[in-house]
Formats: C-alpha cells, structure tokens, sequence
C-alpha cells in the first residue's frame, strides 16, 4: 500500500473537514488512545487491586513478566498452538484449493462448502468440537475410547491442546483456502502446459512451478495466521477448555484476560498487554511490507 | 487440467467431497443432537435425526434454558441483531466521512489525523481489553447497546478501504462536477455515495460478520443476562466438567447463533469474497 497518496484535485472549505472527520477522532480517541495509552502506563506501576495507590516502578512489570516460569510457559504453549494451527490449517487448505483449482467442474460448489466455517464465531466453533470430543456424548471421544485410546482432555493436557487446535485450525481453512485458490488461479496455464509437454508430471509441476508460484500467498497467509493463532482463538480456548488442564492451553491472550480480570493484577496484565502490542505491531509491519512489494510487481 | 487422467480426477473430486464432509461433520453431528432429548444424546449417540427438534428449539428461544445456564435465545438474538448492525452501520457512516475528508481537502492536521487512524488499524481490542474496560465503566456504559458498540467501532479497516478507493476516482469526475455548481456535500451525495454502494455492499457482509461473532468483548462490559448476546450466551452451559451438559439445549443454541453469519456467507459469496480480499489490502 502507498500510504501517503494524495489527490491533485480538492475543496476548498475552512471547517467542513472537520466536521466529516470528528465522529472518527472522537471514537478512536475515546476508545483506542486512551485506553492504549492507559495501558502503557499502568504497565509501569504496581497497583493494588481496588485501585487505592499506585507506585511508579520502572520496568519491573516486564523483568517479573519475563521471569514468571508461568509466563514463559504460557509462551511455550502459545508457540505450540499457533505452529500445530498454522500447520494443520495452511496444508489441508492448500490440498483443497490445488485439488478445486484442477477439477474444472464443481469448483464453485466446494468452494461454497468450503468457505462457511469462517463465518463460524470462535467459540461456537469450540462448543462445536468441544461436543465431539466430550467423554459424555462424544461421537468422536466415543470411536477414540473405543480404539483403545483413553480419551479424557479435562486430564490430559496434550488432548486439550489437540481438541483447541483442530477447532482453530477447523475455522481458519476457509480464509487461508480462499486466498490459496486466488493465488492458484492467477498462474497462467501455458505456463503448466508447456512443462507437461516437457514430460513434467504433476508432483514436479507441483514443486517446481506451482509451490514457488504461490509463496508470496504463502508468506502472506503466514503472517495472517500467526495473528489469528496469537489473538483470535480466545474464544475457541475460553468456550472448550479454559485455559487447561493446568495451564496446558494457557496461551497469551487467555492468560491477559486471566490474570487482568480473574486475577485482578493490573500491572502485570497491562506489561502483557504492551508486550502483545508490540508482537501484533511487527507482524502489522511485515504484513504491509509484503503488501507494498506485491503492488510492485 | 493439463492432461485429463479420469482416476486422477476422480481421486481429486474423492478428497474433495471427503474435504467437505469432515468440515460440515461437527454441524451435523450438532443438528442430530438438537433434534434429540439429553438423554438420548448421552445414552445412544445417535447418528440420525429425532422428533424433539420443535421442543428442544422453542424451549431455548422462550428461556426455558435457564436452569441448565443458557440465558433467553430470543432476547440474545435481538441483542446480536442491535450489536452487529450497531457496529456495521457505525463503523460504514464514521468511516466513509473520515475517508472523504482525508482525500477531497486540504486542510491543518491532515496528516496528524492520518496517521492517528493508520496506528488504529494495529491493534485489535483483545490485546487492550483490560484498559478499555476501565474507560467504558468510568463512563457507566456496562450493560448498554453503546458500551457493545462504540469501542468496537474505534479501528480503521473501513476507513482505509474507501480511502484507496476514493483515491481511484477520476479527478475529471471531480472537475466537471465542480464546473455543474456542486459544493462538497453535493458530490459527496451525488457522487461519491452512489459510486461505493459495491464496496459499502462487501464491507457490510463483512462487519456483520465482524459485529456478529464478538465474544470477549460482550463477555466483558455485559453482567445482566438481559443484555447477553447469543454468541456469549453459551459460556456457562458447557464450563462444568463435572456435570453433564444439557447438549439438545447447547446445540440448538449454538445453530442459531451460528445461522446468520453463515447464511450471511453462503448467500452473498461474492460480495464476502470480494469484501475479504479489500481489507487486507
């Protein structure tokens, strides 16, 4: 995106700008810098629960952060889960869109079948899975205990993990899907013909055309996936597994909800919060940079 | 595509529909259990369709849900309706303003109020929750329509849309325009509103969607189960691991929270398409 692009050709009018941009300002001003600003702030202090006194206290919210063995394994888990998702998610979407790309009839159907779980909120789509996989009335937990699996993810914690990531994993196909076959689509046929005329055959064309073609997609569907594992599954993990057993699916953003409003500690909370910003921040950047380079070509 | 190899095709169109089938899997197995009572759920698993349905669905729209920790589903659809059109319809009108002010004036601060809308666009509201909250409250907006709404308003995605698609209209429509007599309100209403209708069309598909699936925040600034939305509606119903959930009830539930983003999605593809493609831009 060219950020600061300006037209050649204007108004002229000495108070009617403002007045079409003041509805804006005042909702991000109210709603956004704020409660932003408020948030660095408190991060610096150390304040008691009930909000009577607070201490200014440099930095130390952070070094407690940083050296909270819950925190860091908070991190661990949020890695975990954001790696499994991604992984689970970006494969078995690019199958489907190579395969709905190449299968000239239906492609539009599937397409429709494919893309609706997006619309799903995130946790309905825990609830959803969250079913299958209950030890009471399970169909999936049910075929699982019977294979000889003891299945039980309130004790389990790489089961809970499990079921988080493939109902988060479930609802981002579509996206990544959609994009996948947009990005499929725009390579030109020729371009495949005359390497089967080669003697190419579809694996090859595969790697050697097809994957090299559609890694600017795939940068891109990185990047939207890394933020979606990181700060859009509080749903999902909030609806099926509340962070556990024992912290299992503690991930960053539960554990800034966790520690703000169920534990009460607000400088810690808000040290989270900015250090969260500042991830979010970075993938932003490196989002837009790609933008700007896809423009280009 | 290249060369057609009928079994290879076949394969494809096989993992396709197999494909299809898992990710519609978890909606059906919710359909079956919404038609069924709880104990049929829990004691035969089945895997076809019963005769409860019209209880099970008229028992969780009237409230009668309660006990089992699923607040009225007719009232916190309403409240969904409000929240989600709230949101689309506020975040459109403040955005296409905003847009139309930074690209056809001039004037002081322009680029200060640029940039303050660009940072927005940063961070979502689950990393500034906590921060949030405490302006919403010491603005006594808890449990009230514009405590669900307003600070969910306060990102840019829209705002940047129309803005680069502002930027693509011709300056010549511009001139003439100037030429017939017309001040900025008239091109802004003769002009500009007609020429968006197809991106306010793919941007209110997605805000509704947006709007519609909101959790942490309706989980936050609403205690009084009157002003619950569907989406949240369901969080004490299924966080007893000790107690078996009333899954008829759940279900149904959540069918219905999930039916109009997904109808939404199903039957203004293209424009969700289209909408979705836009804002990553």
């Amino acid at each position: 995106m060219a950020v600061m692009q300006d037209k050649r050709v204007h108004f002229r009018n000495k108070w009617l700008p403002y007045l079409f941009i003041a509805p804006q300002m005042v909702v991000i001003l109210v709603f956004f810098f704020w409660p932003a600003s408020q948030a660095i702030k408190q991060s610096v202090y150390l304040e008691d629960p009930f909000g009577l006194s607070s201490q200014f206290v440099w930095l130390d919210n952070f070094t407690a952060l940083f050296t909270d063995p819950h925190y860091l394994e908070s991190v661990k888990v949020t890695l975990v889960f954001s790696l499994a998702t991604i992984g689970l998610s970006l494969s078995v979407s690019l199958l489907l869109a190579v395969f709905a790309d190449q299968v000239i009839k239906g492609a539009n159907f599937y397409k429709t079948f494919i893309i609706w779980p997006y619309a799903v909120a995130p946790p309905l789509a825990g609830v959803l899975w969250l079913f299958l996989f209950h030890p009471a009335g399970g169909v999936v937990a049910y075929l699982l205990n019977h294979a000889g699996i003891d299945w039980d993810y309130f004790a389990n914690s790489g089961q809970a993990m499990l079921l988080v990531v493939v109902a988060a994993a479930w609802k981002q196909i579509s996206y990544n899907f959609l994009f996948f076959l947009a990005g499929l689509q725009a390579i030109p046929t020729s371009l495949l013909e005359s390497a089967a005329i080669d003697g190419a055959g579809p694996v090859t064309r595969f790697r050697t055309i097809i994957f090299p073609l559609l890694s600017p997609t795939t940068f891109f569907l990185l990047v939207v996936n890394v933020i979606y594992a990181f700060f859009e599954t509080f749903g999902i993990i909030h609806a099926a597994t509340q962070g556990g057993p024992g912290g299992a699916t503690n991930t960053l953003i539960f554990k800034v909800f966790n520690d703000g409003f169920i534990g009460l500690d607000l400088g810690g909370s808000a040290a989270q919060s900015v250090v969260l910003m500042i991830i979010v921040m970075m993938l932003t950047i490196l989002q837009f940079k790609f933008i700007e380079r896809r423009v280009q070509y | 595509m290249v060369r057609n190899v009928t079994w290879r095709t076949w394969l494809m169109h096989a993992v396709l529909i197999f494909g299809t089938v898992i990710l519609a899997f978890p909606i059906y197995t919710a359909l079956v259990a919404s038609t069924h009572t709880v104990r049929a759920v829990i004691t035969e698993m089945p895997l076809w369709f019963g005769s409860q349905a019209w209880e099970n669905y008229i028992t969780v729209l009237s409230g009668g849900a309660s006990e089992v920790g699923i607040p009225p589903v007719g009232i916190m659809m309403f409240n969904s309706v409000v929240m989600a059109l709230g949101i689309t319809v506020g975040k459109l009108s403040v955005s296409l303003l905003a847009a139309y002010a930074v690209v056809f004036f001039r004037f002081p601060l322009r680029r200060v109020f640029f940039w303050m809308i660009f940072i927005t666009l940063m961070l979502p509201v689950e990393v500034r929750i906590m921060p949030t909250f405490e302006v919403v409250s010491d603005l006594g907006m808890l449990n009230s329509y514009s405590g669900l709404i307003l600070p969910l308003i306060a990102s840019a995605t829209a705002t940047f849309l129309f803005r680069q698609f502002y930027l693509t209209i011709p300056d010549e429509l511009f001139e003439a325009a100037r030429i017939d007599g017309a001040g900025p309100l008239r091109f802004f209403w003769d002009h500009i509103l007609p020429l968006s209708r197809t991106n306010m069309a793919a941007m209110f598909v997605i805000l509704f969607i947006y709007g519609w699936n909101q959790y942490l925040w309706p989980l936050l600034v609403t205690s009084d189960e009157s002003m619950y939305t569907v989406v949240m509606g369901l969080q004490r119903s299924t966080a007893m691991p000790d107690a078996i959930p009333h899954w008829n009830l759940i279900m149904s539930t959540a069918l219905l929270g999930l039916l109009p983003p997904v109808l939404v999605v199903v039957f203004m593809q293209r424009l969700f398409v289209k909408g979705l493609v836009e804002t990553e831009k």
